[in-house]
């Protein structure tokens, strides 16, 4: 417990000291985690900490990323990037695994080790380059997407690759008798790679302890297969409005963030337990909810955990370096890196020439993917217990890797420093043209944004509509309304809703402290957003006034109103002048409302804000002086418009006139 | 029978003594349609498609109301701008009014004098009305003389709006047992309840 600790506190120590200062210092957060690793490295070792034991633990944060990017990613817009997926990246593993082959060959190496080689260097890093390109907004550019369907297809790749390179097994080096490698059945394949995939350190020893197909035939192995994928498919379709709901009744918090980690491991262990990549498999699920009204709620659950994993992996990644052999082959580690990230490079910015990617994506596209990647730790570590590749290659592959890792983010920083410059008005445009968010946010969904919502539904406004009642959001969902499930006044919602994008946030919850920090937390962070804000009571009216909302309504106001109008004409009132005496009354209180409102001061007590006294005294009086003075508050002013002229107005218009006939006759 | 209907437009109507007592007496015509104008549509939102109903289903269309700067109260002008619409009062396919009469019953608050060409209002009253009675002649309407109660605010209660809300009643119920002359009323430029162009019950 206590090592756990410890542990714990140094690396979430390293993460919170180093991060900010490289994000400080615009060299992204990546780069901050990775100097993290390198500096705690001493201690870890100290410590005698197992660094790839943890490093196996935080790659489940990738799983969860991809979990998001499917999140992200309806079907239709995955069926309409296949020919991206499939031209772009099997191209490029194709290409960078053929070219680093013959470098290898070159180098004296077997056509085995090369192969091998090959394919480990040909994965790039989804981990550092999903984040840096979410953390840059780049995702929805022409080369965030390109560089998305290529690491797609790597992650996808990796499964036959993990499959195939037991065969290329050295007979010289299987002189260890090794059950898998031996076995030459395909369903013992497919057991391995799965099990090599999830492996927590230590799992290329006992594969067989968690899986299904182990020892099945090829067709029970495929049957097997397509039923786990079907289970995803089908149990998103179908179950997670069920559960959800059934979650939702408890009214707990923690309940839907233990329920969203539960949908994303679960599905990993399916994957694993079946012999696919848990990687694949969560994301095959993250699409199939990309529909759901519970996409941001998963969204904003998911998310803090995959952070929180993907910097483990990163700071991992440079504790990892095993500086002692970098220093004895300092120079040919360096070059043998940087030839590879040439090597990868070129290869990027042939095949975007080949696909017409232009411009500044180009260059997103050829430096963001240059890098090897986390999958190539995996492989190489799979590769040396298959007898593959020799371990003091595989060493220092493992330093190559890792360099290229660490040199990734210098990469982005050319990309942003140098090309960006140069196309930034092409590229604004572009963002803006992918806009695919509602350009109006409604936060509450009862009585009244229901309204507002249909409202601007009719007149063909796109709204993006947050609510918390789950049962409330089926019935939606089922006319057809974008509606989606969660607590707008947690930010991470609110961001993954579209905020920065919107053009209007309408606010319509009740409860005065929700509807006040919802509108100060969009105030401060989003100030071009407009606000239309509920107001309780009077007194949240001047709160919101006070932080800066201009479009405040009272919930009750106007339907009070309309029913002391009723009142004057089931009293007998003629309905018109009822009517009258309606706008009047809303128009003098609208009035006093404002007065009062530019009078009170959040940071001041009602009893001693003198000019809030003053003039709720002075109103009063003027107040008191129509109603005892006349007998009517505002009839006299409403009606004055139809009081007709009286026989003195007349008299003055003939004496008017016999003056100018007299003028005219003489 | 003819049927008749009555627009009223008065929107002050707490003020009005020689209207208010014109419309109570029309509202107990047995069979005659009564509309309040503005009590129907007190924020102006006027139901198009029900007007035009109403008009499809009477032959005599009565406006009753006060002169308001030599036009009608602004409903009113609302109501002609929505309800005659085009392919319906007038032009293209527009004949469901053919063959109907308007009618004017209307209050000033000058005298008869003021309306000559040395009164102060300079002009005779029919001519401030030429844009309702060629509202009448576009939508195919028989445009009766308006019947009309000068000095209106001088006008005494117990006299003259008695007399003028009687003569009311008497021709709302001409229209109805179609009694009243349209051919003599042609002759007149105004009706008032002392010359009131009606012709024996048969």
């Amino acid at each position: 417990m206590n090592d756990f600790l410890l542990l714990a506190f140094v690396f979430l120590t390293a993460g919170v000291v180093a991060v900010p200062i490289a994000t400080r210092l615009g060299l992204g957060s990546v780069l901050g985690y990775l100097i993290a690793g390198i500096a705690i490295s001493p201690l870890l070792a100290a410590l005698g900490v197992d660094v790839i034991s943890i490093q196996h633990f935080a790659e489940f944060g990738v799983v969860m990323m991809l979990f998001l990017v499917g999140l992200e990613l309806e079907p239709k817009m995955l069926w309409a990037m296949r020919s991206k997926l499939l031209g772009l990246g099997g191209l490029q593993v194709a290409a960078t695994t053929g070219l680093v082959m013959i470098v290898a060959l070159f180098f004296g190496q077997p056509w085995t080790v090369s192969l091998a080689i090959g394919m480990v260097l040909a994965l790039s890093s989804t981990a550092i380059v999903l984040q840096t390109l979410n953390e840059k907004g780049l995702m929805k550019t022409e080369g965030g997407q390109s560089s998305f369907s290529v690491l797609l297809f790597q992650d996808i790749a990796v499964i036959p690759m993990l499959a195939f390179i037991p065969l290329l097994a050295l007979p010289e080096l299987t002189d260890v008798s090794h059950g898998v490698v031996s076995t030459t059945g395909h369903g013992a394949e497919v057991a391995l790679t799965g099990d090599a995939h999830a492996s927590d350190g230590h799992g290329d020893d006992d594969h067989a302890s968690l899986s299904l197909v182990d020892g099945l035939a090829g067709w029970q192995v495929a049957s097997v297969t397509i039923g786990a994928v079907a289970a995803i498919v089908l149990g998103g379709t179908f179950l997670t409005r069920p559960i959800f709901r059934f979650i939702a009744m408890a009214g707990l918090r923690e309940l839907f963030v233990a329920t969203a980690l539960l949908f994303v491991i679960g599905i990993a262990l399916l994957m694993i337990v079946v012999g696919l990549s848990p990687a694949l498999g969560t994301f095959l699920a993250g699409v199939v909810l990309a529909n759901s009204e519970y996409r941001h709620e998963l969204e904003s659950n998911i998310d803090p955990f995959r952070g929180l994993l993907l910097g483990l992996f990163f700071i991992t990644v440079g504790a990892g370096i095993d500086f002692a052999l970098l220093g004895e082959n300092f120079v040919t580690i360096l070059a043998l890196t940087l030839g590879v990230i040439l090597l990868k490079a070129g290869v990027l910015f042939a095949l975007a020439h080949i696909f017409r990617i232009k411009g500044a994506d180009k260059w997103l596209f050829g430096l963001g993917l240059a890098q090897a990647g986390e999958f190539g730790f995996v492989l190489l570590s799979f590769t040396v217990a298959s007898h593959v590749i020799p371990k003091p290659i595989a060493d220092q592959l493992l330093l190559v890797v890792a360099l290229s890792m660490l040199l990734t983010p210098a990469l982005f920083i050319i990309y942003d420093k140098l090309i960006l410059p140069r196309s930034a008005q092409k590229q604004e445009r572009e963002a803006d043209a992918i806009d695919e968010e509602g350009e109006v946010i409604i936060v509450g969904h009862g009585r009244f944004g229901g309204v507002v919502n249909r409202m601007l539904r009719a007149a063909g406004y796109t709204t993006t509509v947050l609510d918390y009642s789950a049962s409330h959001l089926e019935l939606l969902r089922s006319f057809g309304f974008k509606v989606f499930f969660g607590d707008a006044t947690r930010p991470e919602l609110l961001h993954a809703a579209g905020i920065s994008k919107a053009r209007l946030l309408v606010i319509a919850i009740d409860g005065k402290e929700q509807i006040n920090s919802l509108v100060h937390h969009v105030r401060h962070n989003y100030p071009s957003v407009k606000i239309i804000a509920r107001a309780i009571n009077r007194q949240h009216v001047y709160d919101l006034y006070a932080a800066g909302v201009q479009e405040i309504i009272r919930e009750t106001f106007d339907s009070s109103v309309r029913t002391g109008r009723s009142a004057f004409e089931t009293l007998g009132m003629h309905p018109f002048e009822a009517e009258l005496l309606a706008r009047q009354f809303s128009e003098d209180d609208r009035h006093i409302l404002q007065d009062m409102a530019e009078v009170y001061d959040p940071n001041i007590p009602l009893q001693e804000n003198a000019a809030y006294i003053e003039k709720s005294r002075a109103l009063m009086e003027e107040r008191d002086a129509q109603i005892f003075g006349k007998g009517e508050a505002y009839g006299d002013r409403a009606e004055s418009g139809w009081l007709p002229p009286s026989g003195k107005d007349v008299e003055a218009l003939k004496a008017n006139h016999v003056k100018t006939e007299k003028a005219s006759h003489q | 029978m003819s049927r008749v209907i009555v627009y009223f437009a008065h929107p002050g109507q707490r003020h009005s003594r020689a209207n208010s007592a014109m419309g109570k007496a029309a509202k107990t015509v047995e069979s005659i349609t009564f509309v309040d104008l503005y009590a129907e549509y007190p924020r102006h939102d006027i139901d198009v498609e029900r007007e035009q109903r109403r008009l499809l289903d009477h032959d005599v269309i009565v406006f009753q109301f006060p002169l308001y700067w030599y036009s009608t109260p602004s409903l009113l002008k609302e109501w002609q701008d929505l309800v005659l619409q085009h392919g319906f009062a007038y032009g293209h396919g527009g004949d469901k009014l053919t063959g109907k009469s308007m009618v004017l019953a209307i209050t000033t608050g000058g005298s008869d004098e003021a309306y000559t060409a040395t009164g102060y209002q300079n002009f005779p009253l029919r001519s401030f009305l030429y844009p309702l009675e060629q509202t009448a002649r576009l939508c195919g309407m028989t445009f009766a003389p308006p019947y009309v109660l000068y000095s209106a605010l001088q006008a005494d209660e117990e006299g003259a709006i008695v007399n003028h809300t009687n003569g009311y009643t008497k021709l709302l119920n001409a229209f109805q047992d179609e009694i009243f002359d349209f051919a003599k009323a042609e002759q007149q430029a105004t009706m008032t309840f002392s010359d009131l162009p009606i012709r024996e019950k048969a």
